[in-house]
């Protein structure tokens, strides 16, 4: 029997970075090294050894911004309908179930209100494993529903976003959330009340398109592919190599589309940080 | 078979005009045949795409023909009876063809070629263009025109998605995929209206954001989401026209509107079918099933709240005829503008809000 568990290839190749959740070792895609899973999960889910940034989950996520990972969860009451009955390869209406089954939320993003170093705060947090993080009228409604209630308590807004974009399967549906939610931030931002957007690996398409690029500040996790087009998309286009470290957060800052790329281990008191300059008593 | 005793028929049309029932004989005969091959045509999707184009062409030829009789038909009360009557089936045929059509075929009229572009419905409905230009920052995006025109003597602010008929003309226009200076020089004008109190029309017809290294490093998805905010509280009233193909969020950057009107032809989309074919079924030939699944049609954006309303075209779309697509167009304009412009700002901008609130709310809510 094996000590440790291989990543598969498939893994490797598509450059996933998911944490296995059996086995006590995992293997970085990053370095390629053997780490013991635990001295992983102490370091935020960070390779110890490259500063490789592993994706997390919504839970995790929020465990590692919020105080004594204590929070009140909102918005969990509203589900997708299948609004177009779409069906390709397989219906979307058993892709829903088989990712609320698998995540134990009920579409792509977790609303929770909490405290971030002693400050009240709203946090809308991302589930890429939620078909793909992808954005439907239910992800769409609840980032709207966040962003409104921000406005209305007067509490600021952090969302963290990992997602591939507007959600295929309800079509015409998802793209006008970027309408919906977009508008929501204009209101937020006559209101004053901040709004921190935190890029994660990946954020893509239509959410990058609308709210992750709307922060007053927009700020990135290291290494995060961040895009409006996929690159696969681009090298079609393009027909030709993509650069290495295209629409990386590296990149993006080089070309002047971020605040700041922030350590995992410096996001909650980088964020902490802003939340003073724009709110703390002159 | 059919061909050849309709060339002979017509070479003797100049002959007498007593020929004329003979004629009316041989276009009916063409006709039916043409009614049998589309009552035929099943519904497998793409027989019936062919069909529906074979029909069409078909059509066209008995026409010819009608027009022809007509003018040898004379004084002929019977004749011209005839004749009309030729017309009415020609016409209910076209219709017909027209209802059957799928969203792939509307997919493929909402790019035709010969589809009235923005610059062409400038021309037609509003006088007095002057183009402006730039983002300030970076270039001209030529992907996207914008200008202050007069609409029924009111000054206003046009921005549209520009696409072109040649080689050349289409690569300058980069065919009507924006970067993201286009969007910003939308913006732009938009402010400019904005801080003169001018109405904003906006006509969409891209097949999307243009997906180029340069676009991303200059920020596409900045450039988009900037508009989304900033459009959804301008406080003029702004119309958008989907004209051709509204291509996901490189079609919203400029679509955040008070109106939202589709021409009868045009599609509305989150990614274009053959994106989503080769995604969703790993095969880009399965485009036709993509289109139906997504549900790209005007009438399906309208049941699906997402536009306001539909702007008719002549009969068999807006490039048979473009002084009366233009004419349709202009029509629907003014009676969206004239409605507009009964609102206080402040109402415009909340009802703006309240719309795109409200809008796709497809979900259930459980306690
Ligand atoms: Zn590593």
């Amino acid at each position: 029997m094996a000590w440790f568990k291989r990543q598969s290839g498939e893994l490797d190749t598509s450059g996933e970075k998911k944490v296995r959740t059996e086995g006590l070792w995992v293997k970085c895609a990053g370095c390629r090294q053997i780490i013991w899973k635990k001295d992983l999960e102490d370091n935020l889910n960070v390779c110890p050894k490259c500063e490789k940034h592993f994706r997390i989950d919504a839970r995790t996520r929020l465990s590692q911004l919020l105080d004594d990972n204590q929070y009140e969860v909102d918005d969990q009451d509203i589900a997708s309908t299948d609004p177009l009955k779409f069906v390709d390869l397989k219906p979307y209406a058993s892709r829903l179930k088989q990712a609320q089954s698998d995540t134990g939320l009920k579409d792509a993003v977790l609303n929770v209100r909490g405290k971030l170093n002693g400050r009240p705060v709203i946090v809308s947090a991302m589930e890429y494993s939620f078909i793909g993080g992808s954005m439907g009228a239910v992800v769409g409604e609840a980032i709207t529903r966040a962003v409104e209630r921000a406005a209305s308590c007067r509490t600021p807004i952090v969302i963290v976003s990992a997602s591939g974009g507007a959600r295929m399967m309800e079509g015409v549906i998802s793209l006008m959330q970027l309408a919906k939610i977009s508008a929501a931030l204009a209101k937020l931002d006559d209101t004053k009340v901040p709004y921190i957007s935190v890029l994660t690996d990946p954020t893509t398409g239509g959410v990058t398109a609308s709210y992750a690029m709307l922060g007053d500040l927009n700020i990135a996790e290291p290494g995060a592919l961040i895009g409006f087009a996929g690159p696969r998309v681009i090298e079609q286009t393009i027909r030709q190599k993509l650069p290495q470290g295209f629409q990386r957060s590296e990149f993006l800052l080089e070309h002047g589309m971020l605040d700041a790329v922030v350590p995992r281990k410096q996001l909650k008191p980088y964020i902490s940080r802003a939340l003073d300059f724009m709110l703390a008593a002159a | 078979m059919a061909a050849q005793r309709t060339r002979g028929a017509t070479a003797s049309l100049a002959q007498a005009q007593a020929e004329a029932p003979e004629l009316w004989a041989v276009s009916d005969f063409l006709l039916s045949m043409v009614e049998s091959l589309w009552a035929c045509s099943g519904n497998g999707s793409g027989f019936k795409m062919d069909a529906a184009l074979k029909a069409q062409q078909e059509l066209e030829k008995v026409e010819q023909q009608i027009a022809q009789m007509e003018s040898i038909a004379g004084a002929s009360t019977d004749s011209h009876k005839q004749l009309e009557e030729l017309r009415q089936r020609v016409e209910a045929l076209r219709k017909q063809i027209y209802a059957h059509l799928n969203a792939w075929e509307k997919t493929e009229l909402a790019r035709h070629p010969q589809r009235p572009n923005t610059l062409e419905y400038i021309e037609r409905v509003f006088t007095d263009w002057s183009e402006i230009h730039g983002d300030r920052g970076f270039s001209d995006d030529p992907a996207i025109v914008c200008g202050m025109a007069r609409f029924h003597r009111q000054e206003v602010m046009i921005v549209g998605h520009q696409k072109a008929r040649d080689t050349k003309q289409k690569v300058y226009r980069n065919f009507g995929m924006p970067n993201p200076e286009g969007y910003r020089k939308a913006l732009r004008a938009m402010k400019i209206a904005e801080k003169f109190g001018r109405p904003v029309f906006t006509f969409v017809d891209t097949p999307g954001a243009y997906p180029g290294l340069g676009a991303e490093e200059r920020g596409q998805a900045e450039a988009i989401a900037h508009n989304l905010r900033e459009m959804a509280r301008l406080r003029v009233p702004v119309i958008t026209t989907i004209t051709g193909e509204g291509g996901s969020g490189g079609a919203l950057a400029i679509a955040v509107a008070d109106r939202v009107l589709m021409m009868e032809n045009a599609i509305y989309s989150v990614i274009s079918p053959e994106g989503c074919a080769s995604i969703m079924w790993r095969d880009a030939s399965k485009k036709e099933l993509a289109a139906q699944a997504l549900r790209i049609t005007a009438p399906d954006l309208i049941q699906l709240g997402c536009v306001d309303a539909t702007v008719p075209e002549p009969e068999g779309g807006a490039h048979t005829d473009q002084e009366a697509a233009a004419a349709l167009l202009d029509a629907s304009l003014q009676k969206h503008l004239a409605e507009l412009q009964q609102l206080p700002v402040s109402e415009l901008v909340a009802s703006r809000y309240n719309k795109f609130r409200n809008m796709a709310q497809f979900f259930s809510v459980e306690s």
